[in-house]
């Protein structure tokens, strides 16, 4: 049965994972962080981030890779997720959470996974599950 | 001192009343093909009898910014008037072979996909200028999705009023409480904007919405 499912996946093209500590972005500034990242995706790699981006930094960082398909070659845009260890049901819990990102500078307990959409075809989020489907 | 209270007292009342009544600007804004113009359409179908913008299987058919001014929407006797901003999709990814598999031809699909990059950077731009916004969700998708994320957590770092509007209930796999569940901090109302199903409903929230309005 595994045998199968492994012969069905094929051949993955090759992609290296990335993992980019926060300390890595967190003195830079919102272009620059962009920069960062879009440097990475382009590098073929899939980038797991510390942290989370400023919602303002998300959605430019939409923008920016919108601006770049059609200019660069062979990219189709980014498939991205943020894992939120900081959905907490209280708002006790969610002060606490507060006051430790206001510490750390950033939401430490969330992840953000960014990958090009030429390798990675999806990323299934549900709470408490990410699942990455790769591009063959 | 006595003197100045009087006057912008009196300044106030008369501002008040012949003040210009002011446009809502409502922004519709969702992921691709959720249903942002079928529902625009719907609303400016109902109360000036023509529609704003085409609706298409395809994703991305709309690829600029659409308006409609002046959209007077009565609601149990009370009436405020919009301004409608229908804008395109939001997305991460835009490839042109997946219009291709609408039967659209290479050279088409290209323009499109060009268009429709264009189109999520204007729908961005846009998020400063809106009052208040409903964000539409195709009820039958899952709707962790970070584009939808992206988009309300931008409107709430904005101070926007938001409504959830989970479109396409008449279809067997919607599943509206996933979006409750999902989004548990905002209203979700929903509807079918091809049918016309429980639009009652989002009126009623539209009107309690824009009562949030900073104007």
């Amino acid at each position: 049965m595994v045998d199968k499912k492994i012969k069905s996946l094929g051949r993955i093209r090759g992609f290296t994972i990335q993992f980019l500590p926060y300390s890595e972005i967190k003195n830079l500034d919102s272009t620059e962080r962009i920069r960062k990242i879009l440097s990475i995706i382009l590098g073929n790699n899939i980038l797991f981030l510390q942290g989370r981006l400023k919602t303002d930094e998300e959605a430019r960082l939409i923008g920016d890779t919108m601006a770049m398909i059609g200019h660069v070659k062979s990219f189709k845009g980014i498939e991205l997720a943020v894992l939120n260890g900081g959905d907490q049901d209280t708002y006790y819990d969610r002060f606490k959470q507060s006051i430790a990102n206001m510490i750390t500078g950033g939401d430490l307990s969330a992840i953000t996974i960014i990958g090009p959409a030429t390798i990675v075809k999806e990323i299934k989020r549900n709470p408490k599950k990410i699942e990455l489907l790769l591009s063959r | 001192m006595v003197v100045k209270i009087i006057k912008n007292f009196f300044k106030r009342i008369f501002s008040n009343i012949f003040k210009e009544k002011k446009e809502i600007k409502l922004g519709f804004y969702g992921p691709p093909n959720a249903g942002k113009t079928s529902l625009a359409n719907r609303i400016c179908k109902d109360f000036t009898g023509e529609e704003l913008g085409v609706v298409s299987k395809i994703p991305h058919e709309t690829r600029h910014v659409q308006f409609k001014e002046k959209v007077d929407i009565d609601y149990k006797g009370k009436k405020l008037m919009f301004k409608m901003v229908d804008t395109p999709g939001i997305a991460t990814k835009i490839d042109y072979e997946e219009f291709m598999k609408f039967k659209v031809g290479i050279k088409d699909a290209k323009k499109r996909a060009k268009e429709a990059t264009q189109g999520v950077i204007e729908s961005i731009k846009w998020l400063d200028d809106m009052d208040v916004v409903a964000v539409v969700l195709d009820a039958t998708e899952n709707p962790y999705n970070q584009v939808n994320i992206t988009i309300i957590g931008n409107l709430a770092a904005r101070e926007i009023p938001v409504l959830i509007v989970a479109n396409k209930i008449d279809k067997n796999k919607a599943d509206v409480k996933k979006i409750e569940a999902a989004f548990p901090e905002y209203d979700v109302v929903g509807i079918s904007a091809k049918f016309g199903n429980n639009l009652e409903e989002f009126y009623e929230s539209l009107f309690k919405l824009s009562k949030k309005v900073k104007r």
